[in-house]
């Protein structure tokens, strides 16, 4: 039992990063139809960044640890947000009207791109957030020893969906957004300014990449260049458990897949992780291949 | 009110207009008229901009417009009941109407407009809350109109707005779009059935494959005995 609260905790803040990654993928996919696959590494960058911003800047040691963290997880989703609307101007805009293809193609590039333009910024080597940098404290839940900070991950998330979830349903941009997931011609007819909102989709969907990024770094400590492929992958695939397109779906797939593939290494084999994960892809895509909440498909007449 | 100025328009290397002159005076009720494939929806889609102009000018009170972007022409007053309706179907009745006030800022008056169109189509406030989605082809038909009516439109296009309704149920629509035009709203017309469509309006276009063929008052093209064979089945 003990075991297990262990294992569900940590599957559920690896599941809350998931969600946050996995919610940029969907929210594109909604409104374009596109897989951003360079999606993983704004994840990497928001590490890379967080890590500049609270190690080598030294943000923790000249305003305290617990406002330096907030500091850095804001600014974070400022510039992770300005690096997707650059990515968006840059690799996506220029060919809204070619084929679709040209714009995989062109995701696939503009990943290959960020992932080496880490590598050559930060180098090759991975770095590690300090250990020391929260206090390793316990907390106890159903009388079981928990690190604080995957709880605080975790919570954090969700928090951050709660408002992405609000800014979704009950503003006026998110009704924008909404409108132009299910049909940018219509959406244009009603005044709404279909380019404006892509641009916003790719900046909201990135900060909170970048978030994960951040969170990442400060609850497992060593980041690497080349992170953002996998976790982009698990991401993507929780997106599609989910359900692509939905937003719910997004939050619910990425904590449902933490939460399998931790509890999958615990009991079955730690070796199986990743297998584990995509079998769940595969057993999801056999059996309702539209995910958990497909987006709402609307009767046509 | 407005004028297309030698309007041409190109789907890849395919010409669907080769050069549309057109006019709207203020107030008036214009259709036109064509079969599949004629640039009618096109002429419209080109004045909502929804579709790269590739010659000519499109001009609205003077100004010219065919450089301004979609949702820049609403905010000007010409909104549309595109082909097929296109209603949010995951969205209910009430959202869709709202998004159709979308760029209005005035809440106050977006909400005597919402109650205005409720009235004027009362199936729509008995449906409100449901997803327009599950709405019959009527029902969605009357909320692309109401739609497109909640942003005080000055010009407005509707495309179709008969197509695959029954009888009965296009006389009604036929009878609102009447009676929002005597209300003082600028309306073009496009349609299928030109027999209703040219007893309702002032004048008439008639494009063939592109082209302009034929053009007048409503109650002419109706006796035209071309337009009689053509478009009305031959019998007077």
């Amino acid at each position: 039992m003990e075991f297990f609260i262990q294992q569900l905790i940590n599957g559920l803040a690896v599941g809350g990063i998931y969600a946050l990654i996995a919610l940029g993928y969907t929210m594109v996919y909604g409104v374009l139809k596109l897989i951003n696959f360079a999606h993983g590494e704004l994840f990497t960058l928001g590490a890379y960044l967080g890590f500049t911003l609270l190690v080598s800047w030294g943000l923790a040691g000249t305003v305290g640890v617990g406002p330096a963290i907030l500091i850095c997880m804001g600014l974070v989703m400022l510039l992770s947000a300005l690096a997707g609307h650059v990515l968006e101007r840059a690799a996506y805009r220029p060919l809204r009207k070619s084929g679709r293809l040209s714009a995989v193609v062109s995701a696939l590039g503009a990943s290959i791109f960020l992932q080496n333009a880490i590598m050559l910024i930060w180098g090759a080597k991975g770095l590690a957030y300090p250990a020391d940098l929260l206090p390793r404290v316990m907390i106890s839940i159903a009388g079981q020893p928990v690190p604080l900070i995957r709880v605080v991950v975790f919570v954090s998330s969700l928090l951050v969906m709660l408002g992405l979830y609000f800014l979704i349903n009950r503003t006026r941009i998110g009704m924008a957004i909404r409108a132009s997931a299910i049909d940018q011609g219509a959406a244009k007819l009603m005044g709404i300014d279909v380019r404006q909102v892509i641009a916003i989709v790719f900046m909201i969907g990135p900060a909170l990449g970048g978030l994960a990024g951040v969170m990442f770094g400060i609850c497992y400590g060593q980041i690497t260049f080349t992170m953002g492929q996998i976790y982009g992958l698990k991401a993507f695939t929780a997106a599609i458990i989910g359900g692509i397109g939905n937003i719910p779906g997004a939050m619910l797939g990425g904590i449902l897949l933490g939460v399998i593939e931790a509890l999958g290494a615990a009991y079955i084999s730690m070796s199986w992780k990743d297998a584990i994960t995509f079998f769940a892809l595969i057993l999801i895509l056999v059996i309702r291949p539209t995910g958990i909440l497909p987006e709402r498909v609307a009767e046509k007449l | 009110m407005l004028e297309l100025r030698n309007l041409k328009v190109k789907y890849g290397q395919v010409e669907a207009l080769h050069g549309l002159n057109l006019t709207v005076t203020e107030g008036e009720l214009v259709t036109i008229l064509g079969a599949n494939g004629a640039g009618k929806s096109t002429t419209l889609m080109a004045i909502s901009g929804l579709v790269p102009i590739s010659a000519g000018e499109i001009y609205f009170n003077g100004r010219r417009i065919d450089t301004l972007r979609s949702h820049q022409l609403v905010r000007l007053g010409i909104t549309q009941s595109p082909e097929g309706r296109r209603v949010f179907g995951p969205l209910t009745v009430a959202e869709n109407l709202a998004l159709g006030a979308f760029s209005q800022n005035d809440r106050a008056a977006a909400a005597s407009r919402l109650s205005w169109v409720y009235d004027l189509f009362p199936r729509l406030s008995e449906r409100r809350s449901q997803m327009a989605g599950t709405l019959s082809g009527g029902e969605q038909q009357m909320l692309a109109i109401g739609r497109a009516l909640m942003a005080r439109p000055r010009l407005l296009l509707l495309d179709e707005p008969s197509l695959g309704l029954a009888p009965l149920l296009v006389k009604s629509i036929f009878q609102t779009i009447r009676a929002i035009n005597e209300a003082g709203l600028t309306i073009i017309l496009v349609e299928q059935n030109a027999r209703a469509a040219l007893k309702l309006a002032d004048r008439a276009y008639v494009l063939e494959v592109g082209r302009l063929v034929m053009e007048g008052p409503a109650a002419e093209l109706l006796h035209n005995p071309q337009v009689q064979n053509t478009y009305l089945g031959g019998m007077a």
